[in-house]
């Protein structure tokens, strides 16, 4: 058993010994800038630009939270005034045919009950972006679940 | 005192009322008529020349808070590379507006004097007030100074977006103006807690 195991470990070491010179000439390591020379610019990839104004964008997951179908380009959310709330707060979303910030937003940490969005809701970028047409960094092959997709 | 004066003014008014023996008529015409040209096209120069973003922030009070926050915002910097200046927005273009105006300002030079806004700490402390001055002048002129660039009738809604489009044709039936809805959007909002507290923070 055990001279199985070592054999085992010998013929394995060996094959990588064999495989590793293969591998470095096949497939280098590409980083961010791109297969270019230390010593020279890299040119930097062109800006992405947001999305024009667009329908509500589905969820692909049930707790997702909903992403921003518009640009948001020079709203401020601060301690003085929250763009955002200017038309999603539940006082203004009728006015302007926004979609209302959910009843959670009013819960602090503790599920008590507010007046108002809750400090912890209150900076609305932090889980919903605005997207660009950017296609995925790696393969994926995720799919909602029937609930959402209805398939 | 007062007799000395009446006199002086009845001698003066004597002199004013008798027709000159000296001078032609010729002479009076055209030298009036220079005269005229010089005061009033010097009138409006000066007027001009306050007329300038130069002007407007050779005050620290504007350079250090408004204009720098200008700087940040689609009317100083955009795509095409149209800028609206301090005036553009702020000083009517039609003259007897703008003549108004300028006699307003006025109260704006006492409060420099005054001191009114010289920090920031004081900006901020009654920026509420002053935007809302600026809001409700907007109001009651239907957004005039808005108008000189962005027109409804010029307005193509196919190329807006699905918001705009919506607020838009919507905005032109009930009345609405433009500050009504476009506020802060070349400076900075201030506290709005009062203004509509349920886009700001905390319990109100």
């Amino acid at each position: 058993m055990m001279i199985k195991k070592i054999s085992l470990i010998v013929v394995m070491s060996a094959l990588t010994g064999l495989s590793m010179p293969l591998l470095s000439e096949t497939t280098e390591v590409s980083s961010l800038r791109g297969p270019i020379d230390l010593e020279q610019d890299s040119t930097a990839p062109t800006m992405k630009k947001y999305n024009k104004d667009e329908e509500p964008i589905a969820r692909d997951y049930v707790q997702q939270p909903p992403l921003v179908p518009h640009k948001i380009e020079g709203y401020r959310v601060n301690l003085k005034s929250n763009k955002c709330l200017s038309c999603h707060s539940w006082k203004n979303y009728r006015q302007y045919g926004a979609t209302k910030i959910s009843q959670t937003h009013f819960e602090d940490r503790d599920d008590h009950v507010l007046a108002n969005v809750s400090a912890r809701r209150y900076f609305c970028t932090q889980c919903h972006v605005p997207q660009v047409n950017a296609k995925p960094l790696v393969e994926n092959n995720f799919k909602p679940i029937t609930a959402i997709s209805g398939e | 005192m007062t007799n000395k004066m009446s006199a002086m003014i009845s001698r003066l008014w004597a002199v004013l009322k008798q027709p000159t023996a000296k001078y032609s008529l010729g002479t009076l015409l055209i030298g009036g008529f220079v005269a005229g040209i010089i005061f009033w096209g010097g009138f409006n120069t000066a007027m001009e020349m306050t007329n300038t973003e130069e002007f407007c922030i050779s005050c620290h009070e504007m350079r250090a808070n408004v204009y720098e926050e200008y700087k940040e915002t689609v009317h100083y910097n955009n795509r095409t590379g149209i800028r609206a200046t301090c005036p553009d927005c702020h000083v009517p273009k039609e003259w007897n507006y703008k003549v108004v105006r300028k006699i307003q300002a006025s109260n704006e030079l006492w409060h420099k004097a005054l001191g009114s806004i010289n920090t920031r700490e004081k900006f901020e402390a009654k920026r509420l007030k002053l935007a809302q001055n600026v809001w409700r002048a907007m109001k009651n002129n239907d957004s005039r100074e808005c108008r000189n660039c962005h027109d409804y009738d010029s307005m193509d809604f196919v190329d807006q977006g699905r918001r705009a489009v919506k607020q838009h044709s919507e905005g032109l039936d009930t009345g609405s103006t433009c500050i009504d809805c476009h506020k802060g959007i070349a400076h900075e909002l201030p506290d709005m807690r009062t203004v509509d507290s349920t886009a700001t923070i905390g319990d109100n």
